[in-house]
C-alpha cells in the first residue's frame, strides 16, 4: 500500500477527481459553451477584429486546451507530492 | 533551378534524413519495437505524436475544407484538439501506470476477459486500416502532382519508403523519424501562411493577421477587417456569412463531441503515452503534443480565410464580375490540367466567375468547380511565392502522410503479433518470433494499404467518420469506465462496447452505404448527421454498461485492487509485456 491509510487513499482520489472535473468544466465551457451553444450571443461582441464566438470556435478554445493540460500536469504532480505517492 | 528540380532536391533530402534516422535507431528487441524502450523525452514524444496525428488529410485538406465552410469547419479544429485534453486528464497517466503496451492489453486485463480483449483488438485493427487507406492515396496524389509520375507509381514509391523505416525501425525508429517529419511539415505549412499574412495584413503572425485589417494596394490599412470583407464577399455571392456557417447547432455540437471522444479513443494515439519513462511525463507529454498540433491547427483557419479572399478576388476580379479567361493567372490553368479545377463558361462571356451553387446546375451563376484539396497545395502559386516554397509544400505533405502511415502500421503489427498471436493464439511464442510476426504483419498491412491507395474506395470521407464513430462508441467508454469505476465488470463493458458499436455502425452504414439518398437532416435522429452519431453511441455505451453492471456480479477483488493501483503514480515500473 502506497498510502499510509485508507483515508489518505480516498482523499487523494477525491482531490484528483475534483481537479479533473474542474478542468473539464472549463474545457466544455470554452468549446461546447462559447464556441457552439453561446456562439450567436458572443458574436455580438467584437474582440481583436473577430466576432468573439467565432474566435472561441477557431482560435480561443485551442489555446485554452493547451493551457489546461499544463495546469493539470503541474497540479497533479503537486498532489502526488502532497500525498507522497510520486515516482521515485 | 525550376520548381521540378527543387522539388526533387528538397523531397530527396528529406527522405535521406528519414531513412538515415531509421537505420541509426534500428530496433533490437520486441520492447524497442513497440515502445522505444520507454526512454523518450516528453517534448520529443509530443512532437512525434503531433506528426503521427497530423495526416496527409489534415495537411492537404483541412484548410481547404475550413475555407469552403467557414464557421462549420470549427468542428474539426475543436474536435481534433479537444480530444487531447480528455487523453491527458482521464487516460494517459493511468494507462502509463498500468504499464502494458497496447489498448487491448488494458481492456483484456481490466475486464479479465479474452472476449473483451478480442473485441478491442478488432476495433483497433479496423480503425487503423480505415485510416491508413486514405494515407497511401495522399502520398500518391502528392507524388503525382509534383514529380509528374502517375498516382499509382506515387503509391508504390510511398509503400517502399514506409516499409523500410516502419518495419525495420519499429517504434524507436519511428519516434525519431517523426520528429524530423514534424519539423519538415510544420515549416512547410507555416511558410506560405506567413507570406500571405504579411502580404494581406502586414502581420507576421497568421493568427493575428486573421483578425486584422486588410492592406490596400499602397500598403496602408484599408479600414476593412479581413473577416468583415469575407462575410460581405460570401453574402454577395449567395453563401452564408463566413463566420456563421450553415449546419444546425445540435449537429455541430455532436460532430465536435464525436471527434473529441474519438480522438481520445484512437489506438495509435493512446499507445504514444506508453512510450514515456514516467507517469509524470505521460501527463505533460499530451500537453506538448497539443502545443505542436495547435501551432498548425490555429494557423489552419487563418490560412483558410486568406486563401478564400485571395481566391475569390483572383477569380471574380476587382469589379466582382469575373475575369477574362485569357488573362486569368497560370495556377488556374495548371490545376485545370489535374482536373481539380473546372470551368464551364455558362453565360458565354469568356470570363471565369465563382458563386454559390454547383457548376453543373444551370440555374446557378457559378462557373467554377474547385476541389478542397488544392487550397493548401496551390496557395504558393496563388500568392506568387518563390519556387522553393512550392517544393517545400510537397515535402511537407509527404512528411505528413508518411509519419501517420508508419504510426498506424506499427499499431496494426502490434495488434496482430502481440494481442492476437501472443495473447490469444500462440502464448509460448519467443521474443524473436514475435518480432518477426510483427514485421510480417506490418508488411502485409502496407500491401493492403497500397492496394487501397491504387484502387481507392470511393468513400474515404465516410470511412473516416466511421473510424471516429467506432472509437468514440467502443474503446473510449471501455477505457474510461475501466479507470474511473472500480466495480465495472466484464459483462457491462462487453455489452456496452458491442451495443455502442452496433448502434453507431448501423446508423453510419444505413445513411452512407445502404440508402445515401436519405442522408438528409430531415431523416436524421434528432437532426444528428452520421459524422456526429458517435457521440450518441458513446452515451448508449455508457448507459448499457451501467445497467448491465447493476444486475451482474461486481468485478472480482483482484481487479478492483488493480484499478486502485493505477490511480497513483508511485511504483510505476517500466512498461512490460508480461
Amino acid at each position: 500500500m502506497a498510502f499510509e491509510n485508507n483515508d489518505k487513499a480516498k482523499g487523494y482520489w477525491n482531490e484528483n477527481l475534483r481537479l479533473v472535473l474542474g478542468l473539464l468544466a472549463i474545457w466544455a465551457a470554452v468549446s461546447f459553451g462559447c464556441g457552439i451553444l453561446l456562439v450567436d450571443v458572443l458574436n455580438e461582441i467584437h474582440f481583436m477584429g473577430f466576432k468573439l464566438g467565432f474566435w472561441f470556435a477557431q482560435q480561443g478554445s485551442m489555446y485554452v486546451f493547451v493551457a489546461l493540460i499544463f495546469v493539470y500536469a503541474a497540479k497533479a504532480n503537486a498532489l502526488d507530492k502532497k500525498y507522497n505517492v510520486q515516482e521515485d | 533551378m525550376g520548381v521540378q528540380g527543387l522539388t526533387y532536391l528538397i523531397v530527396g533530402l528529406s527522405f535521406a534524413l528519414y531513412i538515415g534516422i531509421a537505420i541509426w535507431s534500428r530496433a533490437g528487441s520486441t520492447k524497442e519495437f513497440y515502445v522505444a524502450g520507454g526512454g523518450v523525452h516528453p517534448v520529443v514524444n509530443g512532437m512525434a505524436t503531433a506528426a503521427d496525428w497530423m495526416s496527409a488529410a489534415s495537411f492537404i485538406s483541412l484548410a481547404g475544407i475550413v475555407s469552403f465552410v467557414g464557421y462549420d469547419g470549427s468542428v474539426y479544429l475543436m474536435g481534433w484538439t479537444g480530444g487531447y485534453v480528455l487523453l491527458a486528464l482521464c487516460m494517459a497517466p493511468y494507462l502509463r501506470k498500468f504499464g502494458k503496451f497496447t489498448v487491448p492489453d488494458f481492456v483484456g486485463e481490466r475486464y479479465y476477459s479474452q472476449a473483451a480483449r478480442t473485441v478491442a483488438v478488432i476495433c483497433a485493427i479496423f480503425i487503423c486500416f480505415t485510416y491508413i487507406a486514405g494515407q497511401m492515396r495522399g502520398v500518391g496524389v502528392v507524388f503525382s502532382r509534383f514529380l509528374e509520375v502517375d498516382v499509382d507509381t506515387g503509391v508504390y514509391i510511398g509503400m517502399a519508403v514506409v516499409f523500410f523505416y516502419a518495419v525495420l525501425g519499429g517504434m524507436k525508429g519511428i519516434t525519431y523519424t517523426q520528429v524530423a517529419q514534424y519539423c519538415v511539415l510544420i515549416f512547410a505549412f507555416m511558410v506560405p501562411a506567413i507570406f500571405l499574412s504579411v502580404m494581406m495584413t502586414g502581420h507576421i503572425i497568421p493568427q493575428i493577421g486573421f483578425g486584422a485589417q486588410l492592406l490596400d494596394a499602397a500598403g496602408n490599412n484599408s479600414g476593412v477587417y479581413l473577416l468583415e470583407k469575407l462575410n460581405n464577399l460570401s453574402v454577395d455571392l449567395g453563401f452564408a456569412p463566413y463566420t456563421d456557417g450553415s449546419k444546425s447547432m445540435i449537429d455541430v455540437f455532436c460532430i465536435t463531441g464525436a471527434l473529441m471522444v474519438g480522438t481520445a479513443g484512437l489506438p495509435h494515439v493512446i499507445v504514444r503515452f506508453f512510450t514515456v519513462p514516467k507517469v509524470k511525463d505521460a501527463r505533460v507529454s499530451a500537453g506538448w503534443a497539443l502545443v505542436f498540433i495547435a501551432i498548425m491547427y490555429t494557423t489552419v483557419p487563418a490560412l483558410a480565410a486568406f486563401s478564400r479572399v485571395n481566391m475569390i478576388e483572383t477569380i471574380n476580379g476587382p469589379d466582382q464580375k469575373g475575369v477574362a479567361y485569357e488573362t486569368a493567372p497560370d495556377w488556374i490553368k495548371n490545376w485545370e490540367k489535374t482536373g481539380l479545377i473546372k470551368w464551364d463558361d455558362k453565360n458565354g462571356d469568356g470570363k471565369i466567375y465563382y458563386a454559390k451553387g454547383k457548376m453543373e446546375d444551370a440555374a446557378s451563376p457559378n462557373e467554377m468547380k474547385i476541389d478542397n484539396d488544392i487550397i493548401v497545395l496551390a496557395t504558393p502559386e496563388i500568392a506568387n511565392l518563390p519556387a522553393w516554397v512550392i517544393a517545400l509544400v510537397a515535402a511537407g505533405g509527404l512528411a505528413a502522410a508518411l509519419s501517420t502511415s508508419a504510426g498506424l502500421l506499427l499499431v496494426i503489427s502490434t495488434s496482430v503479433s502481440h494481442d492476437l498471436l501472443k495473447k490469444n493464439l500462440m502464448p509460448n511464442i519467443s521474443d524473436k518470433k514475435e518480432l518477426m510476426y510483427a514485421r510480417l504483419a506490418a508488411g502485409i498491412g502496407i500491401v493492403i494499404a497500397g492496394y487501397f491507395g491504387v484502387n481507392p474506395p470511393g468513400f474515404v470521407a465516410a470511412v473516416v467518420a466511421f473510424a471516429f464513430g467506432l472509437a468514440a462508441s467502443s474503446l473510449f467508454p471501455a477505457i474510461i469506465m475501466g479507470i474511473f469505476s472500480k466495480t465495472m465488470n466484464k459483462e457491462g463493458a462487453i455489452a456496452g462496447m458491442v451495443i455502442g458499436l452496433l448502434f453507431t455502425a448501423s446508423y453510419i452504414i444505413y445513411f452512407k452505404f445502404v440508402d445515401p439518398t436519405a442522408n438528409l437532416a430531415a431523416n436524421w435522429f434528432l437532426g444528428i448527421s452520421p459524422e456526429g452519431i458517435g457521440m450518441v453511441g458513446m452515451v448508449v455505451n455508457f448507459a448499457v454498461a451501467a445497467i448491465v453492471c447493476k444486475v451482474t456480479a461486481a468485478a472480482p477483488a483482484h481487479v478492483q485492487e488493480m484499478v486502485e493501483s493505477i490511480r497513483f503514480p508511485k511504483g510505476a515500473g517500466e512498461a512490460s509485456s508480461h
